[in-house]
């Protein structure tokens, strides 16, 4: 059996006395696409900051790509390829859009920690971070300030700078969230395009897109998991459909 | 669409006054050219005012790099200037008087201040950053106040200027004049490609989103803490030159006034644009001679004249020379 490539064990997390992650243990796979869903409240943005390290959890253990990183800051998460999109956009809003990805680009190659030379003009990051605008079909809007994107724009280039820092595994806090129809559509197949290239872990609420692109689905109630499995296993699940999935789906 | 194209132009005219050449070209060739007019009038007078409007010009880059790159609002900046003013003072009542010594002693005390209070001060945001740096910035002005063995309260004369490997070079007034000068070109020339490099990219970064430069991989304490040596370092540029302008060192450079003088040099000429702070630091330092001419109650009429460029001149002069320009392009 292949290694995970994220492996969470019993990860407890409280809020005062609200106890938020409650002996969380999930893994992903290399190429898997891990789903989790459940309603507002079920800690689900909770357990993708802990997975990134910006909030650090009570007890258990977080191994990523076989090093126990449970206690390691967020930069140097990063560093090792967890990247991760955020549910209110997190970008920087007066630099160019190609910017925002070149310096993701450049958190990887090389040192920053170079006084002269002109960022901006240096192929060396601009090509990769080109190609990664490519793949969520930005490429266009390279030169724009990143402020005055569309929301779905916005939804995609955080997907760009994830995937441009050349991430072991993609962490989207419901990248979907507040975009159109058409829009969604279109986030729906770059997500598809990606899909087996890269492990990812996907918190959405859009249960269509969910069902149709994951390969494995924790549902998340009250910060504990209450089911996982394949998608049809995870539908069929009388649990599941009683606490969860019957309004969503109405 | 119309708002769209407008905002484009506006834009570009942007980047043409803060990224552009005409203006520091101007501004460095104005400098260059009044010792030949001073020549005429009063040129002690003359090239000593414009001196001293160099050397504060040089710390007020280094607060801007500090204020309008990385929004670190430091609010104990004079210390620098202290520093690098006192290491001159004491090394020269010690009969020190070479540059090749007291420059680099300077710049290694003033780097080594902020270092060691960078460390702390990184560590707070906001308003908590401006009081914590102001702390440090009166600690440093006691420390100097209470040194009795130079002069305590009422500083330290120094009697010579500097030598450079053993030539006066700092003696006469004029050759003092264009060693300020290329100093405050260094420096404007340092910070401008500090910004523009990978290294103040990421400085940038960290202004506008800390949260997303934590997540695609970078430290940004570290990157913040390099900044503030730099700046520091460039405070103690600035007060190695104001001792030897001045002939005379004192606590009273790192009062926190001077500290607020500096903000103010900033915020006049337009934050973040390099060219405002050296702009800025002029018209505080010349407004501030005119009216001290013209009446000794000069304050009077320098606080409301300060309120109003606060009120009205959103992004400084810069910003106001900004928008005159495109109301002249129509």
């Amino acid at each position: 059996m292949a290694e995970a490539v994220l492996r969470i064990q019993n990860l407890t997390k409280n809020f005062g006395g609200l106890r938020v992650t409650d002996g969380v243990t999930l893994d992903v796979m290399p190429g898997e696409l891990h789903a989790v869903i459940g309603p507002n409240g079920a800690g689900k943005t909770t357990l993708i900051n802990q997975i990134s390290g910006l909030l650090a959890p009570d007890a258990g253990t977080i191994l990523f790509a076989g090093e126990d990183v449970t206690t390691m800051p967020v930069a140097g998460r990063a560093q090792r390829g967890l990247a991760r999109s955020f549910q209110i956009t997190s970008i920087l809003p007066r630099f160019s859009v190609l910017e925002n990805v070149a310096l993701a680009v450049q958190a990887r190659r090389g040192t920053s920690f170079r006084f002269f030379g002109h960022a901006a003009d240096e192929e060396e990051l601009n090509a990769p971070a080109m190609a990664a605008l490519a793949q969520v079909g930005l490429a266009e809007r390279a030169d724009a300030p990143a402020g005055e994107l569309s929301h779905g724009e916005k939804r995609a280039l955080e997907l760009a700078i994830a995937l441009a820092m050349e991430p072991k595994l993609l962490l989207l806090d419901e990248p979907m969230a507040g975009t159109g129809h058409d829009e969604s559509e279109r986030l729906v197949a770059v997500l598809r395009s990606l899909k087996g290239r890269f492990p990812m872990v996907l918190v959405e609420h859009d249960m269509t897109a969910v069902f149709a692109l994951a390969d494995r689905i924790s549902v998340l109630i009250y910060g504990r998991i209450l089911a996982s499995g394949p998608p049809a296993q995870v539908r069929a699940d009388p649990q599941v459909v009683t606490a969860y999935l019957g309004e969503e789906m109405e | 669409m119309a708002e769209a194209a407008l905002s484009a132009t506006e834009a570009k005219t942007r980047r043409s006054l803060i990224s552009g050449n005409a203006l520091p070209i101007a501004i460095f060739l104005l400098f260059a050219l009044v010792p030949l007019f001073a020549a005429f009038r009063a040129e002690a007078y003359v090239l000593s005012l414009v001196t001293r409007v160099m050397i504060f010009a040089i710390a007020a880059l280094a607060l801007d790099l500090l204020i309008g790159y990385g929004a670190l609002v430091s609010f104990g900046h004079a210390a620098f200037i202290g520093l690098g003013a006192y290491a001159i003072g004491i090394l020269a009542s010690h009969g020190i008087n070479d540059a090749l010594i007291s420059l680099p002693a300077a710049l290694a005390l003033s780097g080594l201040f902020a270092l060691a209070t960078g460390i702390v001060c990184l560590r707070t945001k906001g308003v908590y950053f401006i009081m914590i740096t102001l702390a440090f910035g009166q600690m440093a002005y006691f420390t100097a106040s209470s040194l009795a063995p130079y002069g305590g309260d009422d500083g330290l004369t120094v009697r010579m200027r500097s030598t450079f490997a053993g030539l006066p070079v700092f003696a006469n007034d004029r050759a003092l004049y264009y060693i300020c000068l290329l100093a405050l070109l260094g420096a404007y020339l340092l910070c401008r490609t500090l910004v523009a490099s990978r290294f103040g990219r990421v400085y940038r970064g960290a202004r506008e989103n800390p949260l997303r430069m934590g997540t695609i991989g970078f430290d940004v304490y570290r990157f913040q803490l390099v900044a503030y040596v730099i700046s520091g370092m460039l405070g103690g540029l600035s007060g190695f030159l104001l001792a030897n302008a001045a002939e005379f060192v004192s606590p009273a450079y790192m009062s926190w006034q001077r500290s607020g003088e500096l903000l103010i040099m900033v915020i006049f000429g337009g934050i973040g644009t390099l060219n405002g702070a050296i702009i800025g630091a002029a018209a505080f330092l010349l407004t501030e001679e005119w009216l001290s001419g013209i009446t000794e109650h000069w304050k009077v009429i320098f606080g409301p004249l300060l309120v109003v460029v606060a009120l009205f001149a959103r992004g400084g002069l810069i910003g106001v020379a900004e928008r005159l320009r495109r109301m002249v392009r129509g």
